[in-house]
């Protein structure tokens, strides 16, 4: 059982869904309010949905400088699995744990609907229990959903496979090369824009988002780049 | 110490697409304004600070756009200084 830490902004909106999630995943999660400095110990965290701040200047822009951020960063540079979700995609971008930005919606409008994205990459520690090409539906909910990088970057991560989420049929907000969702270079901290933690069952809508959160549970989870033990509130590389 | 007033212009990267620009041309269009080639739409901010000189304070807005008040993935910003 992975301990999962669900951080709480004010503003956040999808947090209980999130922690449900990944209970419903076999995990043990738990809020980390964004004041706390103190990850108590989390395997996996998870920035969830939302509003943080309102929005304020940028999505994200404020929230990445909430006290915990330093401890999600540690915690990232170290090897340990994030994932950003929405509005947790936009922070982990403004903090620079996620290259590019997230810029208003092409059309203008609010997005609140289904959309279908292809899992393009299955070596993630939230994507291992998908198929490579496999075909999702998932909803999103985003005014801000465009997301953009300089096309060096946007070449950098197609190379190096590190587009792990592709909306098809339509790209519903302008990203470039509609990308839904990316990684960093070590794999370990992925943001994505739909909404996973809607749909993890029938009665929800569908379950296509519910390997999302078993992904963090199973046994052949993807392993760090460094071998990461913590010790304490400490990662130590062995 | 002395007053300033920095007025810090913020616009989307011209690369990037605008879409809010681009609305607010078509509105332009349709109220007959037909000789308007392009907009762009960003975002003015305007602080009061104190600092030791305008150079000084010049560098502190610099610092907090940086910072905070600008997205260098998907903005460019620019600072002017005056006695506040």
């Amino acid at each position: 059982m992975r301990r999962v830490a669900v951080v709480v902004f004010p503003g956040s909106n999808c947090d209980a869904d999130t922690l449900a999630a990944a209970s419903g995943a076999g995990a043990d999660a738990y809020y980390v309010w964004h004041r706390d400095t103190d990850l108590r110990h989390a395997d996996v965290v998870i920035l969830p949905g939302g509003f943080s701040y309102g929005d304020y200047l940028r999505s994200g822009a404020i929230a990445r400088f909430s006290p915990v951020m330093g401890a999600v960063a540690a915690h990232a540079r170290a090897g340990g699995a994030v994932l950003g979700i929405c509005n947790g995609f936009q922070i982990l971008c403004e903090a620079g744990l996620l290259p590019g930005g997230l810029m208003r919606n092409a059309a203008l409008r609010f997005l609140s609907r289904p959309v279908w994205l292809r899992v393009e990459a299955a070596d993630t520690p939230f994507t291992c229990l998908y198929e490579r090409g496999e075909v999702l539906e998932l909803p999103i909910a985003h005014g801000d959903g465009r997301y953009v990088a300089d096309p060096r970057t946007a070449a950098e991560l197609e190379t190096a496979g590190r587009v792990v989420w592709r909306y098809v049929r339509d790209n519903p907000n302008g990203s470039t090369n509609a990308i839904a969702g990316i990684c960093n270079a070590g794999r370990n901290v992925v943001g994505i824009m739909p909404h996973p933690e809607r749909r993890t069952a029938p009665v929800l809508g569908g379950p296509d988002g519910a390997r999302v959160f078993q992904s963090m549970e199973a046994r052949n989870a993807t392993q760090p780049a460094v071998d990461v033990r913590a010790v304490g509130d400490r990662h130590l590389r062995v | 110490m002395t007053a300033y007033r920095v007025e810090v212009r913020v616009m989307p990267r011209p690369a990037l697409l605008d879409p809010q620009g681009q609305a607010v041309a078509r509105a332009l269009h349709a109220l007959g304004f037909g000789e308007v080639t392009a907009v762009r739409v960003g975002k003015h901010l305007v602080l009061d600070l104190e600092a030791t000189s305008g150079d000084a304070a010049t560098a502190r807005a610099r610092a907090m756009c940086d910072r905070l008040l600008a997205n260098p993935v998907t903005e460019d910003f620019d600072v002017a200084v005056r006695p506040g």
